[in-house]
């Protein structure tokens, strides 16, 4: 059950992301989490957003390039090394793409994965207990 | 498919040739007693109207420039009485005075005849009903496609430019076939049909566009996004305005109303002429003009030049695609880089559309090279990684076509301003003083 992640791209310039927050603003959109990549010239910034496919028609009414990206997200069990679980959990010859944080949120913290072959890797944390947020 | 003059456009050459000597002696005889710039400028050549006698002595004939144009402003190269003339055009020029044309009520019918034989040959005729977009007014554009419209016998709907939904409204409303614009415009129209989502409620067939030059590659995309044919208009003011040259449903180069236009093609630098399928600068002699006949006039536009008959019937001398204009040519650290070269070069990589900005500076003594490429949806990455390699990419495929390294880029879209009319592709930062 992959998660839909809203993907941006945004130039390095003024109010640019203060416009996207409006956007969001104006359509009840609410943000659960975010990562923002730079290069130096632009940024794409990556969000787990309440509701992805009307996020991604308003921002494009507006001009901006949005796509939407599968993803997965992952509870942690809890504990020290938590995050070391999931990624020894993972196929050896898999690679990351990407992650963030999801939640901190006490007995809910999760992490988003960016990852190729995602319905393979879900069925291996499942098998090894993990769940999933969807 | 239909030709509007067959017995014009459809002569053998020598045929052709022997109309175009006769015309051309005329001409010659008429600008020398009726222009007082063209008297000078023969007798400083050492030539006399009986020495011009056919199209062979032509190379002997002096040119005219723009600038000539404008040193004669406003009606200096008029070849008849103003009480002759019947309506005034002019282009604004980038640098100060515009240059003014005159047309007889004769050269009036004569592009008019011109215009519907170019609708003609995109299969347009009196049934159809054709929007014109161009703009109205001092501009030929405008007015010239509106009354050939009128002469073909189809129904004109003068829109100029401006509410572009009300443009598409009108072509729903109005069941329109044929539309004359600049393909930039017509690219804006095919986005706003698109925004619309109006696509399978639209009865056009073809258009035609001209006034600025685009490549073959956008004209296949336009043509498949809308399910038309889009055909090539040429024309340009000082010698008549759109309808000198048109593109048939070959796509195989644009037929010139060889009758009214005499086409040459030379090396811009030495002026020399050069053979058939070899690009240099255009020039035309008119024919048949008696407002204001030029002869040789350079147009600075970039081409080549084939009489080979045409697999759709004509015969006529044609035009291939547009190479640049040479005073459109940047010169960047030395080497000559045509605006479409770039244009093609993007257009070649998969999935990025022409929405792109050349923009030249110089730091010191070092000229450099920006372009920057609106980010469209169907290439954007989540990966900085992929679009890293797409910036790659497109620098080096514009490396490769004009042989200077070049920074890319990327920016949102819509950030590259766009209008109605003619697209900024060019922004040129250097001081030349
Ligand atoms: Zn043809």
């Amino acid at each position: 059950m992959a998660l839909k992640q809203l993907s941006v791209f945004l130039e390095n310039r003024e109010g640019r992301l203060e416009d996207l927050f409006n956007v969001f603003g104006e359509n009840n959109i609410d943000i659960k989490s975010f990562s923002l990549a730079e290069s130096t010239e632009y940024g794409v910034l990556r969000l787990i957003v309440s509701d992805p496919d009307k996020a991604k028609e308003a921002l494009r009414n507006v001009d901006f390039s949005a796509s939407l990206t599968d993803v997965i997200a992952v509870v942690l069990k809890g504990g020290f090394g938590s995050l070391q679980e999931v990624t020894d959990a993972l196929p050896a010859d898999l690679n990351i793409e990407y992650m963030y944080v999801l939640s901190t949120e006490a007995g809910h913290q999760s992490i988003v994965l960016k990852i190729k072959d995602i319905e393979k890797v879900e069925k291996v944390l499942i098998e090894k207990g993990f769940s999933l947020v969807d | 498919m239909a030709i509007w003059n067959e017995a014009k456009e459809c002569m053998s050459r020598d045929e052709m040739s022997a109309l175009q000597s006769a015309r051309l002696k005329k001409i010659v005889n008429n600008v020398y007693h009726n222009v007082e710039f063209y008297r000078k400028k023969m007798q400083q050549c050492g030539i006399e109207p009986g020495d011009i006698n056919g199209i062979e002595d032509l190379k002997n004939l002096p040119f005219t420039t723009k600038a000539d144009l404008r040193d004669n402003y406003p009606f200096g190269l008029f070849a008849v009485p103003k009480s002759q003339i019947v309506r005034i055009h002019a282009s604004s020029g980038t640098t100060g005075k515009s240059t003014v044309v005159g047309y007889t009520r004769k050269d009036i019918d004569t592009w008019c005849e011109c215009v519907a034989r170019c609708l003609t040959m995109a299969g347009l005729g009196k049934d159809d009903v054709i929007q014109v977009a161009y703009g109205y007014g001092l501009f030929t554009g405008g007015l010239g496609a509106h009354y050939g419209v009128e002469h073909l016998g189809a129904t004109v709907v003068p829109m100029s430019t401006g509410n572009t939904k009300k443009l598409v409204n009108m072509m729903i409303d109005f069941g329109v076939t044929g539309l004359m614009c600049t393909p930039s415009y017509l690219m804006h129209i095919a986005e706003v049909i698109e925004e619309m989502g109006v696509r399978d409620q639209i009865k056009l067939r073809a258009t035609l566009n001209g006034a600025e030059p685009w490549t073959e590659e956008m004209r296949r995309q336009v043509e498949e996004k809308l399910g038309i044919q889009a055909f090539d208009i040429y024309g340009l003011s000082e010698i008549m305005g759109p309808g000198v040259a048109n593109d048939c449903i070959m796509h195989s180069g644009m037929h010139v109303f060889e009758d009214h236009f005499l086409p040459e093609i030379i090396d811009p630098n030495t002026c020399e002429s050069l053979d058939d399928n070899v690009t240099g600068e255009l020039v035309f002699t008119s024919l048949t003009k008696e407002g204001m006949p030029l002869l040789r006039y350079r147009t600075r536009d970039l081409t080549s030049l084939t009489h080979e008959p045409c697999e759709c019937g004509r015969t006529t001398a044609r035009l291939s695609r547009f190479k640049g204009r040479s005073d459109d040519m940047l010169i960047i650290r030395g080497v000559n880089v045509f605006p479409s070269q770039i244009e093609a070069a993007l257009l070649s990589i998969n999935g990025t559309t022409p929405n792109y900005q050349i923009i030249v500076d110089r730091e010191g003594t070092l000229d450099s090279l920006q372009v920057r490429v609106e980010v469209e949806e169907k290439f954007f990455s989540d990966e900085i990684r992929e679009l890293e390699k797409l910036t790659k990419q497109i620098s080096h495929t514009i490396q490769q076509a004009i042989g200077l390294a070049t920074q890319v880029k990327l920016v949102e879209p819509k950030t590259i301003e766009r209008s109605d009319g003619k697209a900024k592709r060019v922004i040129d930062n250097r001081k030349f003083d």
